[in-house]
């Protein structure tokens, strides 16, 4: 029995009966469906995550210095050294001091600006682009100049665009704006572009503590995070005797990939129980067969009076369950792929369903049809001809 | 002489229960190359039991059964399925068409299973169609054809293979009688080209049609010669009457 006439039946029967096609392929198309829509929002869920954290730089290293229990500390020099000591795992290093004092601009306080002492390699460690005029300078850092950079919510909302070369006051001292640096989150009050960068030197100096407790790395490349990360450690330990308390450094590409484990169980897990759907849908199927191989009791009875052999009738019968289930598969994916592409922007997700989930959807739809089709098919080429020729 | 169909000492024992029913007695019965041979008996004569046998649907519960002189009384599901497919060709009183398909693939069906490409099944198909005038027939559905037209396609339908004999179970029972004659007159005329035709029938009248009667009766033959002798549509005394003498 060739296989494109088989089809052609499965087809021509599908077509004949619409309405209990459509209730035998239900499971399989609200499975698919789901899966789909699923996968589509998750993927589309990881590449915005995964963009939030490139816009922070995924090879960024944040070290903590928490220092309880010790009076040992590690300098700027220290970090700056173990930086330069390994060229291959760390491109930048940038210490960062919050500063307890407000901005003052004009006669305005502003005092949700967030003021920070950085180094230079701040703007390549942290990614930052430039608007207008430059970043802090290694000459700045080191004569302590009164110079800053500001975001540009600090540039347009609090100094009317026109900051660049203009003065701020700090903690009392004046500083000249040297450049402004492009929107990077929305232009927010609350976000980082309302923030004002100055040498960390001076940041310290008005802190009045010298300690410095956060530097910022950035690995030389998306394969030396681990390495540059174990060298931070492994300097930190020898300072701080291997204290594992007095200090934290978190990679941003072992929290991205925490990330994406959590994501990975979520989907699963939702995955699996839209599975379950598709395994009622391959019941559903099964069941159908079922009557169908008893409708057809005398069809099967003629073909093998005619010399079908098993194997024909069984394979007829399970091409016409796997053409069910198939076509149920594909309305499946044309319903999940509009459903995901409507419901993705409600949460700011641009669904993408990728062409290797849909193609294993479809082959698992036709998968499930095979499979429960087979014990039905089994029955029909199991049949004893006489009795079947005979069935009314 | 070899024959084409050899049946020896066969029988055929169904199990109800705590008796046994023999529905074939021992039946020795040759059939040769070119005969036109029916096979007469009431219901429970065990005709049909016979049937099955010679068409390869059932085997015998003892005794031989050589078709072209291979043993097909011992054969499997699947062997029998391709001695029905390579030698036997079927018509039956329900003409027993595929409703969903159309008259040149329902032709087309025996010679799908023997493997034949798609052309030249086709062809044969078309052949035969041709053979029983229903050419022009050919895309249309059973349901759109009478009943003798319907006989029609299943008399080509067992052709199109080319068989060693052709099997024809009451072939004119669901037919008015015109249109049955038509058909016994076909079935005439493919004897006369040299096929074997063995026909299961009740009635007489139709079984004289044949050149040869074999009477079945309680499993046991209880006449087998020429169509044209008197005694082979006599009923015996003690299961019939002479009514069924309807000539």
């Amino acid at each position: 029995m060739s296989i494109v006439q088989s089809f052609r039946l499965a087809i021509k029967s599908l077509a004949a009966s619409k309405m209990r096609a459509l209730l035998t392929m239900l499971g399989i198309i609200i499975g698919v469906a789901a899966v789909i829509i699923i996968i589509s929002l998750g993927d589309g869920m990881n590449n915005m995550i995964n963009s939030e954290f490139e816009k922070m730089g995924t090879n960024l290293l944040q070290v903590q210095v928490l220092g309880r229990g010790t009076s040992r500390s590690v300098s700027d020099s220290e970090m700056y050294d173990l930086a330069g000591a390994y060229p291959q795992y760390i491109s930048a290093m940038s210490p960062s001091v919050p500063v307890r004092a407000s901005l003052k601009t004009g006669g305005e306080v502003s005092s949700s600006t967030s003021i920070t002492g950085v180094g230079e390699d701040y703007i390549t460690v942290k990614a930052l682009e430039l608007d207008q005029g430059r970043f802090l300078q290694y000459i700045d850092v080191a004569r302590m100049q009164k110079v800053c950079v500001v975001g540009s919510y600090v540039d347009g909302e609090l100094m009317g665009g026109t900051s660049l070369g203009q003065k701020v006051r700090i903690g009392g001292q004046e500083y000249s704006v040297v450049g402004v640096l492009k929107e990077q989150a929305d232009n927010t009050s609350y976000g980082n572009d309302n923030a004002v960068y100055i040498p960390y030197t001076n940041a310290t100096r008005l802190n009045g503590d010298a300690s410095i407790t956060n530097f910022q790395f950035t690995a030389s490349s998306d394969q030396t995070n681990s390495q540059a990360k174990a060298v931070i450690e492994e300097k930190l330990n020898r300072v701080y005797e291997n204290d594992s308390d007095a200090f934290m450094v978190i990679s941003m590409s072992e929290m991205m990939g925490v990330l994406g484990n959590i994501q990975g169980t979520v989907m699963t897990v939702l995955i699996a129980i839209a599975g379950i759907s598709l395994l009622v849908g391959g019941i559903g199927i099964m069941n159908i067969m079922l009557v169908s191989v008893t409708e057809r009791t005398r069809e099967i009875g003629i073909r093998k009076s005619l010399g079908a052999k098993r194997r024909d009738i069984r394979s007829q019968f399970i091409i016409e369950a796997g053409t069910t289930s198939a076509v149920g598969g594909v309305i499946g994916i044309v319903m999940g792929v509009g459903i995901a592409n409507l419901v993705g922007p409600l949460f700011d997700i641009e669904a993408s369903p990728s062409v290797s989930a849909i193609l294993i959807a479809f082959g698992v739809s036709l998968a499930v049809g095979v499979i429960f089709g087979y014990l039905p098919a089994n029955k029909a080429a199991k049949l004893n001809s006489i009795d079947a020729l005979r069935y009314d | 002489m070899s024959h084409l169909i050899e049946l020896e000492q066969v029988y055929k024992i169904y199990h109800m229960g705590d008796t046994d029913v023999h529905a074939l007695d021992g039946i020795t019965l040759h059939i040769g190359q070119g005969e036109f041979v029916a096979i007469v008996g009431q219901s429970g004569s065990g005709k049909s039991t016979a049937m099955n046998i010679i068409g390869c649907l059932d085997v015998p519960t003892s005794g031989t059964y050589l078709l072209e002189g291979i043993d097909v009384s011992t054969m499997d599901d699947d062997q029998q399925a391709e001695i029905r497919n390579k030698l036997l060709g079927f018509i039956f009183q329900q003409y027993n068409l595929i409703p969903k398909l159309n008259v040149l693939e329902n032709v087309e069906l025996p010679l799908l299973y023997s493997g034949m490409d798609a052309a030249s099944r086709r062809q044969s198909a078309l052949t035969a169609l041709e053979r029983v005038g229903l050419a022009d027939k050919a895309k249309n559905l059973p349901s759109q054809l009478s009943g003798g037209q319907q006989q029609r396609v299943s008399i080509a339908r067992a052709l199109a293979g080319n068989p060693s004999v052709i099997l024809a179970d009451e072939p004119t029972g669901a037919l008015d009688s015109r249109t049955g004659r038509e058909v016994l007159s076909f079935l005439q005329k493919l004897n006369q080209e040299g096929n074997t035709i063995v026909l299961i029938t009740h009635d007489n009248s139709i079984a004289v049609k044949a050149q040869r009667i074999v009477r079945l009766q309680d499993g046991r033959m209880i006449y087998d010669g020429p169509s044209d002798d008197p005694r082979a549509v006599v009923q015996p005394m003690e299961s019939g009457g002479e009514e069924e003498m309807n000539l």
